[in-house]
């Protein structure tokens, strides 16, 4: 059962990814993270989002999809678009790949470091689905935490 | 975001205001390309984060990006003024493995 929800559309532009990451952390306030947790949030989200702009739409302008809920106490986050999509997820997850001399290709591991599941989604040319979940650390037990759905 | 900088000799030092994400990345690297072409003997990077409350892979290649132009010439990068949240994410990075941080710009200028 979805406790509250937000759901937001933008074009895939830089200058949305700092946006995203904000809404999110307004969001998340209603859940009792401690701020070394927000800051986890917002670093994950924004990892996503700049992945939809830089790799979801390279060279062009497309839609990212941004849905925030509150699920049994977690916040679970799904970012879409519906651009080029991945062909082969464990390589992308490898630290090292990233073939832009200014990029470091750790977006991913940040995603799944701060986050307590991660999930990909995606099909070559038509888009690629994140869902993250995190739970407050505060009164619930650090055991049984999944790190992949 | 806000970019300040100030030469010192050898030193450049870069006071950054502001997020270090997609959006501001290629300001931060056009600024600081453009005084590293400018000044043609900075050896030494310093960068002052006292006012950057966020920063992710892209904050953070963009450091990578001026890093590898100043080791091929001979020079480092330095951080300075690093809050524990920007530490943490260094950390996880590995960028401590070359970038050095020092508690102040004195620090950074006597190493």
């Amino acid at each position: 059962m979805v406790d509250n929800y937000l759901k937001f559309e933008f074009p895939s532009l830089p200058q949305n990814v700092g946006i995203a990451r904000t809404m999110t952390a307004a969001f998340a306030a209603q859940l009792e993270f401690n701020l070394a947790e927000i800051e986890e949030i917002r670093v994950a989200v924004s990892e996503a989002v700049s992945n939809c702009v830089i790799h979801g739409y390279p060279g062009k302008v497309g839609i990212v999809q941004l849905e925030l809920a509150v699920i049994k106490d977690s916040l679970v986050i799904t970012i879409r678009d519906f651009g080029k999509g991945i062909a082969d997820i464990n390589q992308a997850k490898q630290a090292t790949f990233s073939t832009d001399p200014e990029r470091m290709g750790l977006g991913l591991v940040f995603m799944e470091s701060f986050m307590d599941q991660l999930k990909i989604i995606s099909k070559p040319d038509e888009g690629t689905t994140v869902i993250m979940k995190k739970h407050p650390e505060r009164g619930f037990a650090n055991v049984g935490i999944s790190r992949n759905c | 975001m806000f970019i300040e900088t100030e030469r010192i000799g050898p030193n450049l030092i870069v006071q950054i205001d502001g997020e270090l994400d997609l959006e501001t990345s290629p300001l931060f690297r056009e600024k600081i390309e453009t005084k590293l072409n400018q000044y043609e003997l900075i050896k030494h990077l310093i960068l002052d984060l006292q006012k950057v409350n966020f920063i992710d892979s892209s904050g953070l290649g963009a450091i990578l990006g001026r890093f590898r132009r100043l080791s091929q010439e001979g020079g480092r990068v330095s951080a300075v003024n690093v809050s524990p949240q920007v530490k943490r994410i260094f950390e996880l990075s590995g960028l401590l493995k070359i970038i050095k941080i020092y508690s102040d710009r004195q620090q950074a200028l006597k190493s």
